[in-house]
């Protein structure tokens, strides 16, 4: 198991030194100069020049890469251009914890009831009930979370006044992001609890259990949903994974100060430097998350150990 | 079919009993009215090709069928006297792996992946003699050890990847005896195993019985298993047993000439065998077009014209009847001087081996 | 039919598959599936190659076929040696040696008819002439037992024992030399299954073909081998004519093979031993001769020295100590030890 963790930890740096490359060259990609917007409109090109052989921009590109890279190891994102802090603290001092949390509550949230109808309509399959909550599944996974977004305010803000519309912190703030982030993400993880424990229940361990004298309880709880959480399991993953672009909508939507947000007004700004740090930031937890995963993926599913 | 009722000594009693699959081109009738019994202690083999309904019979008795498209038409299970499909669920649940237990031909996907073998040995216990988990624990490694795993106290702890298939296979044993139950159903227990550990899990189960005083129901395919573990065998044909008797009579003398075929195109590794296998021509016919006669007769080198309109009857002595047209017309043309068996020595006799060819 | 001409000859065939693992993922170890073994094969005759899962038996007969590329020894067939063949000269050579498979259903394509698929085999082989393609194909599938009617169908449209005809009919259709059957019969119901060996002799008769017939089944390897290799741990441990083989097996573990097996003979009640334990891991078997674990007759001897394999009787040889003055008489021996063999009881 130890030798997994850190096999699977070394896989990650030539991910993670790709994933850093790609966004760095899509960064050189846009169009917008630096120097120029640093330097400001009005600036001469002489000062524009000295602005580009400060910032190192007539260095090759490879170069940049690994002057930046370098940096990023070390802790140094860079200097915003907007606001003349550095990077790091524009997206660690409030922001990350913020998409984090959004992330981690919007996760909860959609395992909780995909967990829940997932089981539900197991335990009824076939039935009427069981029809209608995977048509509820379908039509949450249909509905596109922006407009679902804007439904909810309408509702719950505009119309009962029940919950404030914008900012992050309190659990009243928290409800409308994390129902809209989550809600799609319930209802893949309820199709796929399903499916996972249907394929679950053609098991012989299964007929196993009942030939035991397990109660249905006992087969479903103990024997069909620790084998069916497996799948499941790796969906949860890009599931978060997925959240965290979703963050970049619902951010702006409930204007909450997190890395989508971040992400969003840098690149609307030309603040390269933020945008970078902030897609880096998300792209390394993408990958992290993966990692973990993987390695519960292999913790559960003890069968795997035998590869 | 009348004079089965079944008396006595009989731990478990299923009689006409009928279990159809809904398929969408129609009912498939895979168990089509039968009839056994057990004794206490005794063990009867169930011998079947693929499709005969065997372990369709088996799981119904524990009514393990659920989730399919099965269901039990008609029939009686007595255990103990009591009809086993007047019970409810929750009645059928304190039977099952308490009073009757079975372990499966599979032993690689027949445990749970996830869970230690120890605690799947110890679910049993605590569902059927509410003990503790820490007592249940402790008796799941007084099973292993008594189902011959070495070092049981380590091995309780490990997970079933960690065992090989004989190993995996004692663990399901231990598991069905865990709460000795009274009838033990062993479905093909050794079909995925190799011979030498065949071997020890036939000795294995050989043993437990005459120390548990268990009765068995031994589905297999194989008819070595069965001669080496059997007081009685049905031999099973497209859901119908054709034949009932006792091991030493199917062995010595079959009667059925399904039996007969089956015995004759095994090849044998105790003698060397004809040139040419004797074989049964053509196959078994699908469940969906069943002859309206004997289900046997297309394949019959003796079959006559009312084999093809009529279903026999199983018929005969208590122990030892058979599904054939045949037998009884020789058994009641000549029914006094036990000529039944002499009339079958010449149909052995006639039974020449078909070549496909 | 035994002593033709040789046609296969394999010498110190060795098959080791890689285990990785550790941080980078090295070769830190081998599974020795088939560890330095040879045999002849005679032109017309059936060897089996027999053991329990894992001895190497499949591998042995992948390896013929060079499916897997050995890590050591010759394979010459025919005068050339398959192990030293480049990959395409190697697929020409697979033209004469053919090979049926336990599961027939797995290894056709669903997605074609049966005469697509003989159609490929023979287009690849190159074998006659492509206007006689039909009519060729037509008379394998008559050779078969299946009609030209079937000629037309789908995999899933037959049954189990005709599927294997099918594939026998397509190893067949390129005119092998050598067919490797490799547990052909084993997913068939007995019935179905004596109609198959029968066509295997009839065509062996027919077209003069060598079977090397790769089985778990004792009773079928007597009914259709001439000569049979006991395989254990990837190592042989017994080659003998089939008379020899069943009437005094020569190793301790083909006594012990042969008895385990469940006997239909009620009146003879033979005694018979069990072995305890399970078959040791390839990765790690044991020194010296690797049975010496389970073997009930092992001497000290037996734990460090892997015994050769020298002739016993003729046509009859054997890797092990206790044999090396001649046949050994297990039953006595056993009383002679006292060893309890376990008794054939009801």
């Amino acid at each position: 198991m130890g030798t997994f963790i850190v096999r699977r930890l070394l896989q990650a740096i030539p991910v993670v030194l790709g994933v850093s490359f790609a966004v760095f060259m899509m960064m050189h990609l846009l169009p917008g100069d630096p120097a120029i917007i640093m330097a400001g409109e009005a600036a001469q090109p002489a000062q524009i020049e000295q602005m580009r052989v400060n910032l190192g921009l007539n260095d090759p590109i490879l170069t940049q890469y690994w002057r930046y890279i370098t940096n990023a190891i070390r802790g140094d994102l860079g200097t915003s251009i907007r606001t003349d802090m550095p990077v790091r603290n524009e997206i660690f001092d409030v922001r990350f914890a913020t998409t984090v949390q959004l992330a981690l509550v919007a996760t909860a949230f959609s395992m909780f009831f995909g967990l829940i109808i997932g089981i539900v309509s197991v335990v009824w399959r076939r039935s009427f009930l069981d029809i209608l909550l995977m048509l509820i599944a379908l039509l949450g996974l249909s509905v596109p979370n922006f407009w679902l977004g804007v439904i909810l305010i309408n509702f719950f803000s505009l119309q009962m006044g029940w919950l404030p519309i914008t900012g992050w912190g309190t659990p009243a703030q928290m409800v409308m992001p994390a129902l809209m982030l989550g809600i799609g993400g319930s209802a893949v993880i309820a199709r796929m609890t399903r499916a996972s424990m249907l394929e679950v229940f053609n098991q012989d361990y299964i007929r196993t259990a009942y030939a035991k004298g397990a109660s249905e309880r006992i087969v479903i709880f103990r024997h069909a949903l620790r084998n069916a959480m497996i799948p499941v399991i790796t969906v949860v993953g890009l599931q978060f994974g997925f959240l965290l672009s979703g963050a970049v909508i619902s951010e702006t939507i409930f204007a909450i100060n997190g890395l989508g947000r971040l992400m969003i007004q840098s690149l609307m700004n030309r603040d390269f430097p933020t945008a970078q740090g902030a897609i880096l930031v998300c792209s390394l937890l993408f990958v992290l998350v993966n990692m973990c995963v993987d390695i519960t993926y292999r913790f559960v599913n003890k069968r795997i150990d035998l590869n | 079919m009348a004079d089965l009722k079944m008396k006595g000594n009989h731990v478990l009693e299923v009689e006409d009993l009928h279990t159809s699959f809904a398929t969408d081109r129609g009912r498939v009738d895979a168990v089509n009215g039968i009839t056994f019994a057990i004794d206490k202690g005794g063990t009867l083999g169930i011998v079947g090709e693929s499709g005969s309904g065997k372990s369709v019979a088996s799981l119904s008795i524990l009514q393990l069928l659920e989730g399919t498209t099965a269901h039990i038409r008609k029939g009686q299970i007595r255990f103990m006297g009591q009809d086993l499909l007047t019970l409810s669920r929750a009645q059928m649940r304190k039977i099952r792996g308490n009073r009757i237990a079975m372990i499966f031909q599979e032993p690689m996907t027949s445990l749970n992946p996830t869970m230690t073998i120890g605690s799947q040995i110890a679910e049993p216990i605590i569902f059927h003699q509410g003990k503790n988990r820490r007592q249940a624990w402790n008796a799941a490694v007084e099973m292993l050890e008594l189902v011959g795993m070495p070092e049981p106290r380590k091995r309780a702890r490990q997970y079933p990847f960690e065992l090989s298939g004989g190993m995996r296979q004692r663990v399901m044993i231990a598991i069905a005896l865990a709460c000795g139950p009274d009838v033990l159903i062993c479905d093909e227990p050794t079909t995925a195993l190799d011979v030498t550990i065949q071997a020890q899990i036939l000795t294995l189960v050989k043993r437990l019985q005459r120390e548990m005083g268990t009765s068995i129901i031994m589905i297999t395919h194989d008819l070595g298993v069965i001669a080496e573990t059997c007081d009685f065998v049905a031999v099973m044909y497209c859901g119908k047993i054709v034949e009932y008797t006792r091991a030493f009579n199917l062995f010595t003398d079959p009667k059925h000439p399904y039996s007969k075929g089956l015995l004759e195109s095994i090849p044998s590794h105790e003698e060397d065998s004809d040139e040419n296998l004797k074989t049964i021509e053509g196959t078994v016919p699908s469940p969906y077009e069943l002859p309206p006669g004997c289900a046997f007769a297309p394949r019959c080198p003796y079959a006559k014209e009312i084999c093809h309109e009529t279903m026999p009857e199983l018929d005969g002595e208590p122990e030892q009847k058979v599904r054939c047209h045949i037998y009884q017309t020789t058994s009641t043309e000549s029914p006094t001087e036990g000529g039944t068996v002499a009339s079958y020595i010449q149909i052995s006799d006639m039974w020449k081996g078909e070549e496909l060819w | 039919m035994v002593g033709g001409k040789t046609l296969l000859e394999v010498k110190n065939l060795k098959q080791y598959f890689p285990i990785r693992g550790g941080i980078l993922g090295r070769t830190i170890n081998h599974v020795k599936a088939v560890d330095d073994i040879s045999f002849e094969v005679h032109q017309g005759e059936t060897v089996s190659i027999v053991g329990e899962s894992g001895c190497g038996k499949s591998t042995a007969g992948r390896s013929i076929l060079r499916l897997e590329k050995p890590n050591n020894g010759n394979i010459i067939f025919d005068g050339v040696d398959l192990a030293k063949l480049q990959e395409r000269a190697m697929r020409k050579k697979r033209g004469d040696i053919q090979i049926i498979f336990q599961d027939p259903y797995a290894s056709l394509n669903p997605r074609r008819t049966v005469y697509q698929t003989i159609k490929e085999a023979m287009d690849i082989q190159n074998v006659g002439s492509k206007a006689d393609r039909r009519r060729d194909i037509i008379k394998i599938l008559e050779t078969v037992g299946l009609g030209e009617h079937q000629m037309n169908h789908y995999p899933h449209q037959f049954s189990g024992g005709q599927r294997q005809r099918i594939g026998i009919a397509r190893a067949l259709s390129v005119r092998p030399k050598l067919i490797i059957c490799d547990e052909a019969v084993s997913a068939l119901d007995v019935s179905i299954q004596a109609q198959v060996l029968n066509l295997l002799k009839k065509l062996q008769k027919e077209y003069q073909l060598t079977y090397v017939f790769i089985s778990h089944d004792l009773g079928v390897v007597r009914h259709i081998s001439d000569r049979i290799i006991v395989m254990y741990l990837g190592k042989i441990m017994e080659i003998a004519d089939k008379k020899a083989l069943f009437n005094h097996p020569g190793h301790p573990y083909t006594y012990a093979l042969l008895s385990s097996i469940p006997s239909t003979n009620m009146l003879e009640k033979k005694e018979r031993i069990i072995l305890h334990g399970d078959v040791p891991s390839p990765i790690n078997p044991p020194k010296g001769c690797p049975f010496h674990t389970r073997c009930p007759f092992a001497i000290e001897r037996c734990m460090y020295d892997l015994p050769p394999l020298h002739e016993v009787s003729e046509g009859q040889q054997v890797a092990c100590h206790l044999a090396e003055e001649g046949i050994v008489d297990f039953v006595s021996l056993s009383r002679e030890q006292e060893f309890s063999l376990t008794e054939n009881q009801e």
